[in-house]
């Protein structure tokens, strides 16, 4: 009877203790869940729709410029006295000056440098530059421009942010006008093909009226080209006829212009 | 203060962009073919009758042929005849633009003609249907007998007006025109319109005639043709037929080509189992040696402006594809890939090299960029060569040998064409089995 008693307690003993070992193995880890995101559904056009991006844009761009320019306008004197005076800096030579200083400089000594300077200070070098940048309007406008002509995929970026369409409208209306335009093939694309087209749209998208922006170039000798690829572009506006435009927002897209540039499609 | 200045030069600058004028970029277009109606020519009531014309189809025949060479660029489609809504006389003073738009044509072709004295006065109008404008009216006064150079002359003025870029539809090619068993081949030079018409034999086929080439500013023509069992350099005026030998090697001069200007003929001399480059005014009759080197140096090919050649040579090993001044100087090689190059063509455009690669026993047509690269392989055979360019730089035309006959043991040659995209391929019709095309430039400029 004792002997079974002690069999009892050990076995019972011995299931208590593996029980005791075994649980935490098989306790199940938790799953990890993610956490909820909760999705807010907004219009695109309510987001889209900032006509100070842009410009916001190019002030942070253009803080993050002067940034480095103070950085590197403020060198060490001794970095400066290397320089030669006499010498009249090239526009060229510019960025290669920089270039220069910047590795005649020390970095330890930079940083109590910028430090020294206070957000005052700072804040108004770049305001002064702003202004400059801001009154020379006609060069800003310049490199727009060139930035349009040159990089397409950026300007279209920019569009998105400039004009009074949302992405998806935009993207509506530009794929519309691709399905119009038969691109003539015989342009030289390594001349200027940007035809900018005005438009005066009614409210069922409709054309009012249409211009060239630079129809006296139509006419001109040695731009038989450009006469040509204007008509096209005019051609696919009038095939695509009524235009893809928001139901609502006439005052904002009721003046459109339309930059036609088949230069990439053409080098292919 | 500063910053009460600048706030305001910050809100002047902004004042615009609140009613910025929005602006879409369209970079992109689509490649489908312009639909276009050629509509019939009218003929004049009052036009005298012809003896081997009938002038009554006159008017039908020259928009079939307009019709037929844009259907043939690809990117024109010529819209049919059953669906057009209004007769060509009326069409020809005013069409009614919105009906045409309704058979989905964009541009429209009329035109009359008569004859008076003897003389083939034709007139047409190109329209364009979206602006309801007219584009283009021209007339043409010849000889009845040309009704078919008129109908080229149309299409290139139409082409040019539509596409930015010149036609080559008044042009010609030769060839050499094939016939018999391919161990008793018969070769003669052959010329005909680019569309195939009116095939004339140049040579009567006694002797062996290789590789013509036009010049590109007049209708001269070289050739290579054997002159007591050596091949030799010809040069031919297509106009009096007149034939003569280009210099006088004491070797085989072969793969000639004209300069540019047409004054000076660019050509391979061989001799002791060496092939070099040679140029010979054809004035003054002056011989200049261009290049100087124990590899086989062949196959030269002025750039359009004259500054340079391209030439395929063997000097690294395999045969690939060399660039150098015209002066022989600053040799460099274009083509790096795996295989064969040869038989380079400078475009008339002047951005282009066209070329034969044979790879894995494959024979290629591509192009590429003069410095070498963007090389673009636009056909694929069993054997086929000899690129030559259109006069617009667009298209290519060159020969493909297959194997014809019910078990594949004969053999025919084509001509064919192809568009630098490496779409619209097509076959040129011709009267016999053709090979080593060339292509001539405009007739009328």
């Amino acid at each position: 009877m004792t002997k079974s008693l002690f069999y009892s307690i050990i076995f019972h003993l011995m299931m208590i203790v593996l029980t005791a070992l075994s649980l935490p193995f098989m306790t199940r880890e938790p799953i990890n869940l993610p956490p909820i995101v909760s999705v807010e559904l907004i219009q695109i056009t309510d987001k889209t729709n900032i006509p100070f991006a842009p410009k916001a844009r190019k002030i942070i761009d253009k803080v993050k410029k002067e940034e480095k320019r103070v950085v590197s306008e403020q060198a060490p004197p001794s970095a400066k006295a290397k320089e030669k005076p006499d010498r009249i800096p090239l526009p060229n030579d510019k960025e290669e000056k920089k270039e220069i200083i910047k590795k005649k400089q020390n970095p330890e000594e930079i940083k109590p440098q910028i430090r020294q300077s206070s957000e005052f200070e700072k804040e108004e070098l770049i305001n002064t530059n702003e202004i400059a940048a801001l009154i020379d309007k006609a060069k800003e406008e310049q490199a727009l421009k060139e930035i349009e002509n040159k990089k397409l995929t950026q300007s279209n970026v920019k569009n998105s942010f400039a004009t009074g369409l949302s992405l998806s409208e935009e993207d509506a209306l530009r794929a519309q006008i691709f399905g119009c335009w038969s691109v003539p093939l015989g342009l030289p694309y390594d001349k200027d093909l940007l035809v900018r087209l005005k438009l005066e749209l009614k409210k069922d998208g409709t054309i009012l009226k249409s211009e060239i922006v630079d129809h006296q170039r139509m006419n001109m000798p040695g731009q038989k080209f450009y006469k040509i690829l204007a008509e096209s572009a005019l051609r696919a506006v009038r095939l695509c006829q009524p235009l893809k435009v928001p139901p609502t927002g006439y005052e904002k897209w009721k003046n459109i212009q339309l930059n036609f540039d088949p230069t990439e499609m053409l080098k292919g | 203060m500063k910053k009460v200045i600048l706030l305001f030069f910050v809100y002047l600058n902004l004042i615009p962009n609140l009613n910025a004028l929005i602006k879409v970029d369209i970079t992109r277009g689509n490649l489908d073919p312009l639909p276009i109606a050629v509509s019939p020519l009218h003929v004049e009531n009052s036009s005298e009758k012809l003896e081997n014309i009938d002038i009554k189809k006159l008017g039908i025949n020259v928009s079939a042929i307009i019709e037929k060479n844009f259907r043939s660029t690809g990117l024109f489609n010529p819209l049919k005849k059953e669906a057009f809504v209004q007769k060509p006389d009326i069409a020809h003073l005013k069409p009614r633009f919105e009906d045409w738009r309704l058979i989905k044509a964009q541009a429209l072709v009329t035109g009359k003609l008569s004859v008076k004295n003897n003389k083939l006065k034709v007139e047409f109008r190109l329209w364009d249907l979206t602006a309801s404008k007219e584009m283009i009216a021209l007339s043409f006064t010849t000889t009845p007998s040309n009704w078919r150079r008129v109908a080229h002359i149309i299409s290139d003025k139409i082409y040019e007006r539509l596409t930015g870029e010149a036609g080559y539809f008044d042009t010609r090619i030769i060839y050499v025109a094939e016939s018999g068993p391919k161990n008793q081949r018969v070769k003669k030079l052959a010329i005909m319109d680019q569309d195939g018409a009116k095939t004339k034999y140049l040579t009567l086929g006694n002797e062996l005639v290789l590789t013509p080439r036009f010049n590109p500013s007049n209708q001269m023509v070289t050739y290579l043709s054997y002159f007591r069992n050596l091949p030799r350099v010809y040069l031919l005026d297509i106009e009096t037929g007149k034939q003569e030998v280009v210099g006088n090697f004491p070797g085989m001069t072969f793969a000639p080509r004209f300069s540019p200007d047409g004054k000076k003929i660019i050509m391979s001399f061989a001799k002791d189992g060496n092939s070099d480059i040679f140029t010979m005014d054809l004035e003054t009759r002056v011989v200049e040696r261009i290049t100087e080197h124990s590899s086989i140096d062949t196959s030269p090919s002025y750039s359009p402006d004259g500054k340079y050649i391209c030439f395929n040579s063997d000097r690294s090993g395999l045969q690939q594809i060399y660039v150098m001044k015209s002066d022989g100087t600053n040799v460099k090689r274009i083509t790096f890939g795996k295989g064969i190059y040869g038989t380079p063509v400078w475009s008339p455009r002047g951005d282009l090299i066209a070329f034969t690669k044979v790879r894995k026993g494959r024979f290629y047509i591509g192009v590429m960029r003069s410095d070498g690269t963007g090389e673009r392989l636009l056909t694929e055979n069993f054997y086929q060569e000899a690129p030559s360019w259109s006069p617009n730089g667009r298209v290519l035309v060159f020969y493909r040998e297959t194997k014809s006959g019910p078990q594949g043991k004969g053999f025919s040659a084509k001509l064919w064409s192809i568009d630098i995209t490496g779409y619209n391929e097509r076959r040129i019709k011709t009267e016999t089995d053709a090979s080593d095309p060339s292509w001539s430039s405009l007739l009328s400029k």
